[in-house]
C-alpha cells in the first residue's frame, strides 16, 4: 500500500470542529494534571484559592509540608514494598504456572487453565469477605503481607505468560532436549530469557494496578504505619482543618511520579497489557 | 481467548522408553510442573476460589465475625429486597453505570476515529498517549485533585463558571450534582481505555473497503455509519462488555469524592457491600449482596453475547 492511497483514503483532519474537540479532550485530559502539578507548587499558604497560576513564586514549601504532616517515607516505603513484591511475585508465578500451561501440557492441564480463567470473572467484592477472614486467621491483619500475600498469584498473569509462551517455536526446545538438557535446563536457559517481554508487560500491569489500588488496603490495614500512599493522601486530604490544598497536592504528585515514570517507558507495553484478551 | 489448544499431552504416551535417560527426564518434567504450577494453583485456590464457596456459604450465615455464625437461610437475600438505602444504591448504579458507559464509549469512539484520521505521526502519537494517561493515575489521586476542582468556594470549575456568568454550583454538597461529578470523574479517567480498544478495532479494518465506498462516493459521516461501524461491532461489543463489567464495580471515586453523598445520592452497590462487611460487620448480608453483584454481572455478560448475535458484524 502507498502512501498515495493512504492520503486519499484518510479522511483529513482539516475541519475547525474536528481540531477543536480534539484539542478540548487533550485540554480537559491534560489540564486537571497540570493544575495539579502548577498548585503543588505554591507556598501552602498561599494555595487556598490553587487557581493562582503566575509562576513567579514557584517554592517546594508544600513537599516540605507535606513530608511534615504525613510520614511520607513511610508511605513511600509501604507503597514500593507492597507493590514492587507483589509485581515480582507476579512475574515468578505467573512466568513459571504460563510455562507449564503452554509448554509442558499434561493430562488435564487444558481443565485446570479454564478454571483459573473462570475465577478472572468473579469479581473482587465476592471474595473479599472471606479473604479478609483468612488473612484475620493466618494472624495477619493490618500487615503489609496482607496486602501482598493474596495478590501474588494471578489468573490474568498466567494467562499472559500462557499466550506469550505459545508464540515461541517448539524446536527450541526439541534442540534442547536432544542436546541431552533437563526439563528443568531447557526452562531456565532457554525459553525463560525468550519470555522477558511477556514478563515485563506482567510487571508493568501489576506494578500499576497495585501501586494506585485503593479498596483492599482500605479494608486490609488499620493502622496507619501501615497505609500505603492512596490510603495516607486520602486521610491527609480528609483533615480539611489542617491541611492546605497545596500539601495534599504535593502528595498526590508525589505519589504519581511512579506512575508517570512507568508511563513514560514502558507505556508500549502497558498498552498492549491492556488490551490483550480483549481482541480475538 | 484461548486461541490455540497446545498440542496433544506427548508426556503421557511414552511408549519407547529407553533406559534410564528416559525415564528420568521424565521424572524430572513431573516435577517441573509440580513445583512451576504450586504458587498460582495454590495461590488461586487459597484466595479466589475457597473464598467464592465461602462466600456462597457465609450469604446463609448472620455472622459478626466475634459471635458464632448463626444460620439464618435465606433471610440474608430477603433482607435485601426491603433494604431502602441498597434500594437507592442499586438505582444509582444503573443509572451511573449507563450514563457513564455510554459517556465512555462515545467520548472513545469519537477520539479515536479523529486520531485515526490523516495528520502527521508524532501528533497521532502524542494525542495517543495523551489521551489514555489518565487511566495510569490512580482513582483516589484523581478524586482528590477532582474534589478541589470541583469545591463550591474555591473550585476552578465555578470560578470558571462566575467567569462566563453562571452561578457557582454547590458540586459536591447537592443531591443532583454529586453524581454528576462522579460520573464526569470516573468517565474523565477511564475513557482511556475503550479509547486502545477501538484504536486497534479501527487499525483492523481493511483500507480496501473504503476505498470502494470511495469509488461509490460515499464520504464523511455516511461512510462513518456504513462503514466504520459495523466493522467495529465486534470491538464495541467487547469494550461495552468491559466497560459495564468496571463500572458495576465503581467504589473508588464515590468514597473519595463525596462518601456516598450528600444523602444516599452517590451511594453505590459496592459502597453498601464495603459498609455492610466492614462498618456493621455484617458478613453474610455483604456476602449475599456479593454474590447478587456477580449474577448481574453474569447476566448483563450473556445478554449482551446475546444481542450481539444479531448486532455484531463480523467480516
Amino acid at each position: 500500500m502507498t502512501t498515495v492511497t493512504m492520503t486519499t483514503l484518510r479522511p483529513r483532519l482539516r475541519s475547525v470542529p474536528k481540531a477543536a474537540f480534539l484539542l478540548a479532550a487533550l485540554g480537559l485530559t491534560l489540564g486537571p494534571v497540570l493544575w495539579t502539578v502548577l498548585t503543588s507548587l505554591r507556598p501552602p499558604d498561599q494555595a487556598l484559592s490553587g487557581n493562582d497560576f503566575s509562576l513567579s513564586n514557584l517554592s517546594f514549601d508544600s513537599y516540605r509540608a507535606v513530608f511534615e504532616q504525613v510520614d511520607m517515607w513511610l508511605l513511600i516505603i509501604n507503597s514500593a514494598l507492597v507493590t514492587g513484591l507483589i509485581a515480582v511475585g507476579q512475574m515468578i508465578s505467573a512466568g513459571l504456572a504460563g510455562y507449564v500451561f503452554a509448554r509442558v501440557p499434561f493430562r488435564g492441564s487444558n481443565a485446570l487453565f479454564g478454571v483459573l480463567l473462570a475465577t478472572m470473572m468473579v469479581p473482587m467484592q465476592v471474595t473479599i469477605v472471606p479473604v479478609f477472614m483468612l488473612i484475620r486467621g493466618m494472624n495477619l491483619s493490618d500487615t503489609l503481607l496482607a496486602l501482598i500475600l493474596p495478590a501474588l498469584p494471578t489468573a490474568f498473569g498466567t494467562f499472559l505468560m500462557r499466550q506469550h509462551f505459545m508464540t515461541l517455536p517448539d524446536e527450541l526446545g526439541e534442540a534442547a532436549s536432544i542436546d541431552g538438557a533437563s526439563p528443568l535446563r531447557t526452562f531456565f536457559s532457554i525459553y525463560a530469557p525468550l519470555a522477558a517481554p511477556g514478563l515485563a508487560i506482567v510487571g508493568i500491569l501489576a506494578f500499576n494496578f497495585h501501586w494506585n489500588e485503593f479498596f483492599r488496603p482500605l479494608i486490609m490495614t488499620i493502622s496507619e504505619e501501615n497505609f500505603t500512599l492512596p490510603l495516607g493522601l486520602v486521610s491527609l486530604q480528609g483533615n480539611k482543618g489542617t491541611g492546605s490544598v497545596a500539601t495534599v497536592l504535593a502528595g498526590v504528585v508525589l505519589s504519581m511520579i511512579p506512575a508517570l515514570l512507568v508511563f513514560a517507558f514502558g507505556q508500549r507495553t502497558l498498552r498492549e497489557g491492556l488490551t490483550t484478551g480483549s481482541s480475538r | 481467548m484461548t486461541t490455540t489448544t497446545p498440542p496433544a499431552q506427548h508426556d503421557s504416551l511414552p511408549t519407547v522408553r529407553q533406559g534410564t535417560e528416559d525415564s528420568r527426564s521424565h521424572r524430572q518434567k513431573r516435577w517441573l510442573q509440580i513445583l512451576f504450577l504450586a504458587p498460582t494453583v495454590i495461590g488461586l485456590a487459597l484466595f479466589t476460589v475457597v473464598p467464592i464457596v465461602a462466600s456462597l456459604l457465609l450469604a446463609f450465615f448472620r455472622w459478626d465475625v466475634i459471635g458464632d455464625p448463626e444460620f439464618v437461610g435465606l433471610d440474608n437475600f430477603a433482607s435485601l429486597g426491603s433494604d431502602p438505602t441498597l434500594r437507592v444504591a442499586f438505582t444509582n448504579t444503573v443509572l451511573f453505570v449507563v450514563i457513564a458507559v455510554v459517556l465512555q464509549l462515545a467520548v472513545a469512539l469519537a477520539l479515536a476515529v479523529m486520531v485515526m484520521s490523516k495528520m502527521p505521526n508524532w501528533l497521532r502519537s502524542f494525542l495517543r498517549s495523551a489521551l489514555f494517561f489518565p487511566l495510569v493515575l490512580s482513582a483516589s489521586s484523581v478524586s482528590i485533585v477532582m474534589a478541589y476542582l470541583f469545591n463550591q468556594d474555591f473550585g476552578l470549575v465555578n470560578k470558571v463558571l462566575n467567569g462566563i456568568g453562571v452561578e457557582s454550583v454547590p458540586w459536591l454538597t447537592s443531591d443532583w450534582a454529586a453524581p454528576i461529578v462522579v460520573v464526569l470523574v470516573y468517565v474523565w479517567q477511564n475513557f482511556g481505555f475503550s479509547f486502545l480498544l477501538f484504536l486497534g478495532g479501527l487499525a483492523a479494518i481493511p483500507r480496501d473497503v473504503y476505498e470502494a465506498a470511495a469509488i461509490d462516493g460515499a464520504t464523511g459521516w455516511r461512510r462513518f455509519r456504513q462503514i466504520t461501524l459495523p466493522l467495529l461491532s465486534p470491538t464495541t461489543l467487547v469494550a461495552s462488555v468491559m466497560a459495564i463489567i468496571a463500572a458495576l464495580q465503581i467504589f473508588d471515586q464515590p468514597y473519595v469524592l463525596t462518601r456516598g453523598g450528600p444523602g444516599d445520592s452517590t451511594r453505590t452497590v459496592v459502597m453498601v457491600i464495603y459498609e455492610n462487611a466492614f462498618q456493621q460487620l455484617n458478613f453474610g448480608r455483604a456476602s449475599a449482596l456479593g454474590i447478587v453483584l456477580t449474577l448481574v454481572i453474569m447476566a448483563v455478560t450473556a445478554v449482551q453475547f446475546r444481542l450481539s448475535r444479531r448486532f455484531v458484524f463480523y467480516s
